[in-house]
């Protein structure tokens, strides 16, 4: 009986000892997270003006209206290219591919490796293919093109989760009244997975958001007076003209730094935020 | 009564394992079949060829003939007609993550039913066959996920009679119910009967005793008896069925 | 593998084989009481039969148990359903049996008018008979049944002989009358009870075959 009792007063105490390590690590995390937010916006948000937000861009101003709508673009074109090419990839992986099909290991082998290629190899590789051999130049246009590639496993790889977590049994009420694959798939196994694929492409965009090494050497640092659409014009991002402004030495610019790292903080926040409330709401219209 | 559905020298095989052996049956129309027999013993493997579900399953080779009013179902038919015609209904319920109406009207919407009125008719006429248009029509709108467990197999059946088959197979259909639903849709296939040709796989006797026209036991892929079920169940002629009936093996 | 089920089986043909050898006491003590003019015996009978009466309803509510509980199919439905049916036909036999006694009663201090001889042979049929039904029931021995449906032709013939016999008893002389009448009633209900033993073997036969046998 007494070496019951023993035992149980040393577990109790490894119990508490653990329970706390895990609370300060956790504690850690937060901290540290917020030190940085904190850091960040506090020097950064004093210093934001609407002359920085919308006026045109000068040695003043530093205006960040160019760079963010040369974000947006490359933010909403990527993904128009990759998006389709990469949820008709999952598709394919998913629902038509037979098991051990040759072609689907190589497939998954090609994805696997992109997904692991840093990115300022893809920059390299942008800024040779696409800068030089297609002759698009420095320009958004390149930037968009390698983008698309980088972002494309990520797409693939969720969206193929996402399918393959569609119960079997909606397919088989689907296919057991008499429906044709294609229509299932397209009726019931995706919008029944598009919470999993909108998460890889809320991944996507926060990938597209803050790359800065394959975009400097396809897209390149130029900044315009005045925001334009023009894809071949060479256009900075939104990271790049952070990283610009924070390697002159100026103290200016590294505050206007700062005020526009607190701009992207809000843009992940709000895409983050915006896309979490879409996928809650097609979630709950099923 | 005409022989709806008739079964011809079938053997299927999962790979190289033979799951069913030299299969002869005749399935009369307008009747309710019950298919009994201890696990593994083929008979959702026979219920699932004749809407040829077993199509899906990759490796899965069969040989024989299944007609259905003497069409070869696979070789003269198309899958997708076949399946409109002989409807299924699975071991759990197994509704769409989409509203109750949405769920009827994928059906008839896939077979190119477009106009509202149109499908509003249908929608109403399959809920009430499955006996349940009083209980859902203020609801239809609602997702059918939220539905109780026998209320989503009903909306199963309600959807298999969407597309207006001829014959209905159920596979073990109240396994996973409680006694009132599974009532319910007891007495709710008896009545249909006059209307559709129904093949029910089942493990509990009681259920094909109370229920059934015919029975047919199965045993290792292969049809033991075949009979009236009130003379397969009062007196079998096989003596393995009559150990399994009495629950003295498997 | 239906252990609770198989020792539920048994355990009713026991109940069956006790309440068979009550009734075959019954009636030996009914046709000794008679032959020996005994009234002990004849309370001896009344009392079986009350002992009797409990039997076929502690076998009867058992039965319902089993129906309630097995939901037994096949076989096994006609074995209980058997049952049911013949511990009504065994009750009835013991019911005779003590209307037999009653009769007797009036008989013991009467010289008999003739010799007691057919009635102890029919009192030994219908015993057989009896005790042979329940080991065809228990043994499904079907043709052991077929048996004891011919035997009643042979009770049958010994109630038919009485008859002639006591009918001349009354033509020879009048006051013979009232105890003939009495032991042909009493011949009478040992008649009836070899045909309650050859229902009891029609109902073995049905449980073994799913067949009713017309005789």
């Amino acid at each position: 009986m007494d070496r019951t009792l023993d035992n149980l007063k040393q577990r109790k105490v490894k119990a508490f000892l653990f329970k706390s390590f895990v609370w300060f690590c956790g504690i850690l995390t937060v901290g540290i997270l917020i030190y940085i937010l904190l850091f960040i916006l506090l020097k950064g948000v004093p210093k934001i003006n609407l002359k920085f937000l919308f006026g045109e861009y000068n040695s003043e101003t530093l205006s960040v209206f160019s760079s963010m709508v040369t974000t947006v673009q490359m933010i909403v074109l990527s993904l128009l290219i990759s998006v389709p090419i990469g949820v008709f990839c999952a598709i394919y992986l998913a629902e038509y591919a037979k098991r051990g099909n040759k072609a689907v290991k190589v497939i998954r082998l090609a994805i696997d490796t992109l997904a692991g290629i840093p990115s300022i190899v893809y920059g390299l590789f942008g800024m040779i293919f696409f800068v030089q051999i297609l002759g698009f130049r420095a320009s958004v246009l390149s930037g968009i093109c390698t983008i698309s590639i980088m972002i494309l496993p990520v797409i693939i790889s969720s969206s193929e989760e996402a399918i393959k977590s569609v119960p079997d049994t909606y397919r088989e009420g689907s296919l057991g009244l008499g429906a044709t694959r294609l229509r299932t798939v397209f009726r019931i196994v995706l919008p029944t997975a598009m919470p999993g694929i909108l998460a890889g492409i809320i991944l996507a965009i926060g990938r597209i958001v803050g790359e800065t090494a394959a975009l400097i050497f396809t897209s390149g640092t130029n900044v315009l007076k005045n925001p334009s659409l023009n894809l071949m014009a060479s256009q900075r991002t939104l990271a790049i003209h952070m990283y610009m402004l924070a390697s002159e030495g100026l103290p200016h610019s590294r505050d206007m730094a700062f005020a526009t790292g607190s701009i992207l903080i809000l843009v992940v926040f709000v895409v983050n935020y915006a896309t979490t409330k879409l996928a809650g709401r097609i979630g709950r219209s099923q | 009564m005409t022989d709806k559905i008739k079964i011809e020298n079938v053997d299927l095989f999962y790979g190289d394992f033979q799951a069913l052996k030299n299969v002869n049956m005749n399935i009369k129309e307008n009747e309710i079949t019950a298919f009994i027999g201890p696990s593994g013993c083929g008979k959702s493997t026979l219920l699932k060829s004749l809407n040829r579900m077993n199509d899906l399953i990759e490796g899965v080779k069969i040989t024989g003939r299944i007609l259905l009013d003497d069409v070869d179902i696979y070789k003269d038919m198309d899958a997708t007609v076949l399946r409109r015609r002989v409807g299924m209904v699975f071991q759990k319920p197994n509704p769409f993550p989409m509203s109750i109406y949405e769920n009827v009207a994928y059906g008839p919407k896939t077979h190119g039913v477009k106009g509202k009125a149109q499908l509003d008719e249908i929608v109403e006429k399959s809920l009430r066959s499955a006996a349940m248009w009083d209980e859902v029509k203020d609801r239809l709108k609602k997702s059918a996920l939220g539905l109780s467990g026998g209320q989503q197999q009903r909306l199963c059946i309600a959807r298999a009679f969407s597309v207006n088959p001829e014959v209905i197979l159920l596979d073990e259909p109240t396994s996973a119910l409680d006694p009132i639903s599974t009532m319910k849709i007891e007495d709710l296939l008896v009545e249909i009967k006059k209307d559709y040709t129904i093949i029910i796989v089942t493990h509990n006797m009681q259920q094909a005793t109370r229920i059934s026209d015919k029975t047919a036991f199965f045993l290792v892929g292969e049809i033991i008896e075949f009979d009236e079920t009130e003379r397969l169940f009062s007196m079998p002629k096989n003596k393995k069925t009559e150990d399994y009936i009495t629950g003295r093996f498997g | 593998m239906r252990n609770r089920f198989d020792r539920e089986l048994d355990t009713l043909n026991l109940e069956l084989i006790k309440m068979g050898s009550m009734i075959e006491s019954a009636i030996e003590y009914s046709s000794k009481a008679l032959i020996n003019q005994d009234l002990s015996l004849v309370k001896k009978v009344n009392e079986l039969e009350i002992e009797i009466d409990d039997m076929e309803r502690t076998i009867e509510s058992h039965c319902l148990k089993l129906l309630l509980q097995q939901q037994p199919v096949a076989s096994d439905l006609r074995i209980i359903s058997t049952a049911l049916k013949m511990i009504t036909d065994m009750e009835r036999i013991g019911d005779n049996a003590e209307d037999i006694a009653e009769i007797t009663k009036n008989l013991v201090n009467q010289k008999f008018i003739k010799d007691i001889v057919h009635i102890p042979q029919m009192a030994e049929a219908t015993t057989s008979m009896v005790k042979r039904s329940i080991d065809a029931f228990v043994n499904k021995d079907k043709k052991q049944a077929e048996e004891v449906c011919r035997s009643d032709d042979i009770v049958d013939n010994l109630f038919d002989i009485i008859k002639e016999e006591l009918i001349e008893k009354i033509q020879e002389n009048k006051s013979n009358g009232e105890q003939a009448i009495d032991l042909l009633m009493i011949a009478k209900y040992f008649e009836r009870i070899g045909d309650h033993a050859e229902n009891i073997a029609e109902w073995v036969i049905f449980s073994i075959t799913g067949e009713h046998k017309m005789p």
